[in-house]
């Protein structure tokens, strides 16, 4: 089992859910988040004082899947969440040890 | 639905029927002249006959005295109605500052704020009743426009003709007159309108038992103090008559009666109280502290142009003054260009159209034009207002960056500095149409570009005054303030924000970032401040939500 995490732009959220749910992708968390990454923040001016903003909000989507549908899902995730500019975000993907399905107790990739 | 409405419904009906059957009917008659009995009056034109005189008036009793009587009463009815919507107007301002502070305040201190703008209007009221009122107004002498029986006659001279205090009217003694408190009224928005504009400069740091104290300050004695100088008949009002300087130091609708002296009370305290922590960096320049909600300060630039209307348009103080008309227009040209003015000032300097900075602009408009509103031509108030736009900028950037002063609303620039320009202005653009009598001086008022050079003379003689009176006086009352009780919360108050420790509630417990994380203890007592208990009303809160942080 992997888990694939993305940050990625709030405009994506929806386009990013159809296109996970299209292959199969039955779960996912959506989060929102504040960070920055080569984007940086950005400095506007409130009543003539500089206001810098150091940290940007994006929206964090975290799903666990199967070894075999890892490319798969990066694929359609990054295609997704892509416009082509700076700030478009990052898609990590981390070995996941354990799952178990609380309701019944089952345990393994079947829970996915 | 229960059988208490379901009878009510019913009778509602049954109401509805009869008045269209009787509607019915009534049209039937009209369209029979034969008919004789009285139509009802659809288009007004039999309304109000002689019929309509007091009994005292109709038929053999009607003479030319007793018509006059009637003319009269109808006069002063006109101003009494005028005045009572210009009260309720004005007392709408109260929302219009309550929203507009909070507004540009942080959310943390969201309920102290808006807190203070609505307990200042009850303290405002107490302290104007008691004290404040008498002072203002106890020598005025007759009320010319209100009929009123009462001569308030009680004034304090230096010397004959230099009024400084009144002393009529101490918890309403002896002004029990409809007249006067139709007045008392009109004039006690007013003075709470000057004691609110302080508490946004001082926002976010000052502690609320000091607060209390201020309020009684402001509205018993500072306030009405100059306010008599001015429109109590006191010495500057009479520098006309004592020093032939045009019709006496004019301020129409309190430019810095309300204004400066709302405005330069705020400098004084905000001075006194130093700034926010955070708002100036180490080498003294200054840092944005964001306002949490714009659109909530937008809000209340609106209600506080829509009080305008009775602010100046009311201040004639008599409904049959028509000049009321030209007033009212050249209160809103003044806001138009001021807000304008700001909005094209920030866009070109800093790229965009600060939208908080176009609420002062047009704010700004709104102080200069109060003055001399009902003294000059729609031209000049559009002057007037470009120049109110220009100045709000450069005087919140003066503030901010010369005087290192924090004012987290703007006030000082929007009341202060542009409570001058107004009187100033008065005494440059009146052109001579209006205001002949005014202080007891014939002549209508002339400004300098129409040769009245004097009138301008008096003008500026008010202008320092209410700088002395209203900067010297509230440091002087903040400085003894702060060193017999201390106006400003603690630096750990203050990081968490005054809505918690002064006021015990948070204005949006249910968001993130209103509160710091040690605001919902957890039942181990980790994450408590350091060196602080937790208060128990904290303690319930968090156990009531299960200690869910944000």
């Amino acid at each position: 089992m992997k888990k694939v995490e993305a940050f990625i732009r709030h405009e994506k959220v929806e386009e990013v859910r159809d296109a996970l749910s299209q292959i199969g992708i039955e779960g996912m968390s959506f989060t929102e988040i504040k960070g920055f990454g080569r984007q940086k923040g950005y400095t506007e001016t409130y009543r003539g004082a500089k206001l810098t903003i150091h940290l940007r909000p994006k929206v964090k989507v975290e799903t666990v899947v199967d070894d075999t549908a890892v490319e798969e899902v990066v694929a359609a995730l990054g295609e997704a969440a892509r416009t082509g500019n700076i700030g478009d975000g990052k898609i990590f993907v981390v070995p996941v040890e354990f799952a178990m399905r609380i309701r019944t107790g089952e345990t393994g990739p079947e829970v996915l | 639905m229960s059988r208490a409405s379901r009878l009510l419904l019913m009778v509602v009906m049954a109401q509805m029927l009869l008045s269209v059957l009787g509607a019915g009917a009534a049209h039937a008659q009209s369209a029979a002249p034969a008919q004789s009995a009285p139509a009802m009056d659809r288009n007004g034109s039999a309304t109000g006959s002689a019929s309509d005189l007091s009994p005292s008036a109709q038929g053999s009793k009607l003479t030319l005295q007793s018509l006059a009587d009637e003319v009269g009463h109808n006069k002063v009815a006109t101003a009494f109605i005028w005045l009572m919507v210009g009260f309720a107007l004005v007392f709408f301002m109260q929302a219009g500052f309550a929203l507009l502070e909070t507004g540009f305040v942080r959310a943390k201190n969201a309920v102290h704020t808006m807190g203070m703008n609505m307990v200042i209007f009850f303290i405002g009221v107490i302290g104007w009743f008691l004290v404040g009122f008498p002072i203002m107004f106890g020598g005025m002498g007759h009320l010319t426009t209100l009929g009123s029986i009462v001569n308030l006659n009680g004034m304090l001279e230096v010397a004959k003709g230099w009024g400084i205090l009144g002393t009529k009217g101490f918890a309403g003694a002896g002004i029990y007159d409809v007249g006067v408190l139709a007045f008392f009224l009109f004039q006690l928005v007013f003075m709470d309108t000057a004691a609110t504009i302080p508490t946004g400069a001082m926002a976010e740091r000052f502690k609320w038992s000091a607060f209390v104290v201020y309020g009684f300050f402001i509205s018993m004695i500072l306030y009405p103090l100059f306010g008599n100088w001015v429109w109590g008949g006191g010495w500057l009002s009479q520098l006309g008559a004592n020093l032939g300087l045009g019709n006496g130091y004019l301020d129409f609708a309190g430019s810095t009666v309300v204004h400066a002296m709302g405005g330069f009370v705020a400098l004084a305290g905000a001075i006194v109280l130093g700034a926010r922590i955070g708002k100036f960096n180490k080498d003294g320049s200054p840092n944005a502290i964001p306002g949490h909600h714009i659109p909530m300060a937008v809000l209340g630039t609106l209600f506080l142009a829509f009080g305008w209307i009775g602010f100046n348009g009311a201040s004639t103080l008599a409904g049959g003054d028509f000049r009321l008309a030209m007033i009212i227009t050249n209160t809103f040209l003044a806001c138009a260009f001021g807000g304008v003015t700001a909005m094209l000032i920030m866009w070109k300097q800093f790229g965009k159209p600060d939208i908080s900075m176009t609420c002062n602009g047009a704010l700004a408009g709104l102080v200069a034009i109060t003055a001399p509103c009902a003294f000059v031509a729609p031209w000049a108030a559009a002057v007037i207002g470009v120049v109110a736009g220009g100045l709000v900028i450069g005087g919140v950037f003066f503030v901010e960056r010369v005087l290192k002063v924090d004012d987290p609303v703007g006030a000082v620039a929007v009341h202060g500095f542009n409570g001058l320009w107004g009187v100033l202005a008065l005494g440059i653009f009146a052109d001579g149409t209006y205001g002949a009598g005014d202080n007891g001086i014939t002549h209508a008022v002339t400004g300098l570009l129409y040769g009245g050079a004097d009138q301008f003379a008096a003008q500026a003689i008010g202008a320092v005054t209410v700088v002395v009176v209203a900067l010297g006086g509230g440091y002087v009352f903040f400085k003894v303030l702060d060193m017999i009780m201390g106006i400003r919360v603690s630096p750990e108050e203050e990081i968490q924000g005054l809505d918690l420790p002064q006021m015990g509630t948070l204005a949006y417990p249910d968001f993130s970032g209103s509160a710091p994380d040690w605001v919902t203890p957890h039942p181990s007592g980790l994450g408590s401040p350091p060196g602080k208990t937790v208060p128990a009303t904290m303690t319930s809160v968090s156990l009531d939500e299960g200690g869910a942080g944000a």
